[in-house]
């Protein structure tokens, strides 16, 4: 939703023509820049802030107020980490200005409703949730906020519906206690019981098979993954026992209570959820990430347990800070840092915790994986005493837990830890993890260790990762990523095609064509003779082999020179390659010659998918294939296969949306 | 002007905010290479729709492999093209990569950019896009014109500028 498009890039581009009669453009900018910092690290208290702004935007409503109305609206959807500063200004201008406040409300009311029609699930949260404090800001009735929680709740009566549906209705309403379970409790206990009934009785019986799917560890210890609805359900009962006192959120209208109780409420009009429909898209389930409690960090605050209420608002709006700020590094990290209750609770064991929940997040995490490597770093860049203490002890503790990690999650872990890693000069306490050393290599400990050493050798080189662990880590450190070739010895001379390889490795240095590689092969036996039709087209595993292993042996020295000689030679590749034998035979062959530099075998065969030397299927046949098994558990291959999947999901986007512009063209010519 | 028409219209059309829309890494730089044909307009407009990236500050020994790995990290890569000195055709501390889609460049600028590669910071700024002979370093000896002049010894990039060499 926040995205740009490029047509905006575009007009960001040209230089800034100042007109006269954009003034008003200019006074926009300014009200939304006064009303986006208000909250921010100023020398003023927030209280005086708030005051001012409100004085100003009270005396800019005659002339501005359809766009003052938009800016707060906007900033209710996408900025919820600042929920109860913006509650409060709107409550200071419903104190001063009834009617405002009724129109901003009516406003929220109709933003909502295009949120749901538009699927925009996760911002529609933001705005329940700011209705319901703008019920501790005196805009609101209580009880109108009761009846329209009643109508959410409601929506667990229907019938043929989605359960994500219903969920999302339940979470809305759940997720907005925090901020308004005392008041609405204070003022309609009976109400409020019983949508509290009604919402266990659905949480018990609804489905959740989806749970193993996304748990990132499957021991219950020392942290139980928990669905999120259940999580949050155990985080409002407990809030309820506790009489509904909450004191982790920052609330900017209690210092100005003696005003807002002065003004007249607004009840919201009746809301019937929209119904659903085949387009409806539902956020999907989600289970929640715990990786820390109070026992980690005993010399400093206490980390609030996982069912407080605390916990909860903590998490959503450290996650709503990256979402605001996923873009730009510096900003982000500032924001995480600059959270308030930072000497009340141990932030940077926060913060990680929510980066990890993210990177690990099933399926996909909500941003690229390389972002929160890059954060991260800019995190210890501004907390350098403190935060690099914290994720060393993560990395500890995912390292202790790998056992039962899932293993998208453990791929995750492997590409993030040796990218940190080759920021900081590869240095690790490496003998910490000598407990690995024991354990069959094919265990995850010792596995994992494997991976994150090859990865670093990638992004620096062999004798480096040599360097950097202990002699008895050799076991585990990766081959010398050095090219095989069958024909280069001469003791080799008696196997088959090995007198051709020595005179296509002189026609090729000597600068040969397509044509001359093709006389010199037609010399070489077809070991499937029967098989020849005598057009000497048919699968001949032996003239690839020649071909394939003397090619890029002479390529070795770079991707560039092996994507060279791909092209140059791109006639030969397809003709051997014609049958779908051929196709996998290249790709054993390429195994066959690089099987110590697996980096070199994915981009080879991306670049051959991409030429269409082979196709996606015959990467497929090849992953799968009983010569590849003994490879199957290694990272490399399902970053090719992965790789392979994502072209072809690509290039079926592609060639659908060339049908579609396609098939509209030719409607437009029918059309005269 | 009905206030509810425009907040409703605001919101369905993607309205946001100024300080969400901030992509300041994905930005153009102050810099523009002076031996580009063409205008300054045009040099920008190609700017803005580049997938090509510059990446400088590699130490000599930095290989194409490290790059495809770190860069391989924003998206799928197109190509990459080392920087090489004019005279001795060896890397001399640059390099070129081209993505297939500009989003995965954008990527590159925010969160690769100012990160370490072979222990440097390195520096990664847009590109008009790859013209045979930009892969040659355009310093007298040969290498990138910063390291013509520079004082200070860095054993990744030849040890001390040219000029100082001479002395």
């Amino acid at each position: 939703m926040s995205r740009r498009r490029h047509s905006d890039d575009s007009d960001a581009g040209q230089p800034h023509k100042r007109r006269r009669t954009s003034e008003p453009s200019e006074i926009e900018e300014r009200l939304e820049s006064l009303i986006c910092r208000v909250g921010e690290k100023s020398n003023s208290s927030l209280e005086s802030n708030l005051e001012g702004l409100a004085g100003v935007l009270e005396a800019d409503l005659p002339n501005y107020k359809s766009k003052i109305l938009r800016i707060l609206c906007t900033v209710a959807r996408l900025l919820p980490e600042k929920l109860t500063v913006y509650t409060t200004l709107v409550g200071l201008l419903n104190a001063r200005n009834y009617n405002f406040g009724g129109e901003f409300v009516e406003a929220m009311i109709r933003q909502l409703k295009e949120c749901l029609k538009v699927n925009m699930y996760n911002e529609a949260v933001h705005l329940v949730r700011f209705l319901s404090d703008l019920v501790n800001c005196h805009v609101i009735a209580a009880p109108s906020m009761v009846a329209m929680f009643e109508n959410f709740v409601s929506v667990t009566q229907e019938e043929d519906v989605p359960q994500v549906r219903c969920d999302w209705y339940i979470f809305a309403f759940l997720s907005s206690l925090p901020w308004v379970g005392k008041e609405l409790y204070e003022k309609k206990d009976a109400e409020m019981d019983r949508l509290l009934s009604q919402t266990e009785s659905y949480l018990k019986r609804r489905q959740k098979i989806h749970v193993p799917m996304l748990q990132v560890w499957t021991a219950d210890k020392p942290h139980p993954q928990e669905e999120y609805l259940d999580c949050l359900w155990s985080q409002i009962q407990k809030l309820k026992k506790d009489r509904w006192q909450e004191r982790h959120i920052l609330r900017p209208y209690l210092a100005f209570d003696s005003v807002l109780c002065e003004a007249l409420q607004h009840n919201l009009p009746p809301f019937t959820p929209p119904p659903h429909t085949e387009d409806s898209v539902y956020p999907m389930p989600r289970v929640i990430f715990r990786m820390f409690d109070y026992t980690d960090d005993p010399e400093g605050p206490v980390m609030p347990g996982s069912h407080s209420v605390e916990r909860f608002v903590i998490e959503e709006n450290l996650h709503c800070i990256i979402k605001s700020h996923w873009k730009e590094r510096k900003t982000c990290a500032a924001q995480l840092l600059s959270y308030p209750g930072n000497n009340k609770i141990p932030l940077n064991y926060h913060i990680v915790e929510v980066i990890f929940a993210e990177l690990f997040q099933l399926p996909s995490p909500p941003h690229i994986e390389v972002m929160y490597t890059t954060l991260l770093i800019e995190l210890c860049k501004l907390q350098p005493g403190s935060l690099p203490q914290v994720l060393a002890q993560a990395t500890e503790m995912l390292y202790m837990r790998l056992d039962t990690m899932n293993t998208t999650c453990v791929d995750r872990f492997i590409n993030w830890f040796s990218h940190h890693l080759s920021n900081f000069q590869f240095r690790w306490s490496w003998e910490d993890w000598s407990d690995c050393l024991t354990q069959d290599l094919e265990k995850p400990k010792p596995k994992f260790v494997r991976e994150v050493l090859e990865k670093c050798m990638r992004l620096s080189y062999h004798q480096r990762i040599i360097d950097i662990v202990p002699a008895s880590f050799s076991v585990l450190s990766p081959a010398n990523p050095v090219c095989i070739y069958k024909y280069g010895d001469e003791s080799n001379r008696s196997l088959p095609g090995y007198t051709v390889a020595l005179c296509l490795t002189i026609a090729i240095k000597n600068k040969a064509s397509n044509d001359e590689i093709f006389s010199i092969l037609k010399d070489v036996p077809n070991p499937n003779q029967d098989d020849d039709d005598g057009e000497g087209f048919t699968f001949n595993p032996l003239k690839i082999e020649v071909f394939v292993q003397t090619l890029l042996h002479l390529a070795a020295k770079s991707f560039s020179h092996s994507f060279s000689a791909l092209a140059k030679f791109h006639e030969v590749f397809k003709t051997l390659a014609e049958s779908d034998e051929g196709k996998l035979h290249v790709l054993r062959v390429v195994y066959e010659v690089w099987k110590n530099h697996p980096q070199m075998i994915a981009v080879l065969v991306d670049k051959m998918i991409r030429t269409q030397i082979v196709d996606c299927a015959a990467v497929a046949n090849w992953i799968f294939s009983s010569e590849l098994a003994h490879d199957f558990t290694r990272f490399y291959i399902w970053e090719i296969l992965h790789s392979t999947i994502r072209k072809m999901n690509k290039h079926v986007l592609k060639i659908h949306k060339e049908l579609e512009e396609t098939k509209a063209r030719l409607a437009r010519q029918h059309k005269r | 002007l009905a206030s509810a028409g425009s907040v409703g219209a605001a919101m369905s059309s993607g309205g946001t905010l100024s300080i969400l829309r901030s992509d300041s890494y994905a930005e153009l730089s102050q810099y523009r290479d002076q031996h580009f044909r063409g205008t300054r307009y045009d040099q920008e407009r190609l700017l803005r729709k580049s997938c090509t990236l510059y990446v400088g500050n590699l130490s000599f020994y930095t290989t194409e492999e490290q790059i495809h790995e770190l860069f391989g990290k924003s998206g799928d890569i197109k190509k990459v093209i080392m920087g090489l000195d004019k005279v001795k055709k060896t890397a001399c501390g640059f390099c070129f990569v081209e993505y297939y889609a500009r989003g995965d460049a954008e990527n590159a600028m925010r969160y690769i950019n100012g990160t370490r590669l072979d222990d440097r910071i390195i520096r990664t700024d847009w590109d008009a896009g790859f013209k045979e002979g930009r892969q040659y370093g355009r310093g007298r000896s040969g290498g990138q014109v910063r390291d013509e002049y520079r004082q200070d010894y860095d054993a990744g990039r030849g040890g001390y500028g040219k000029t100082v060499q001479c002395q």
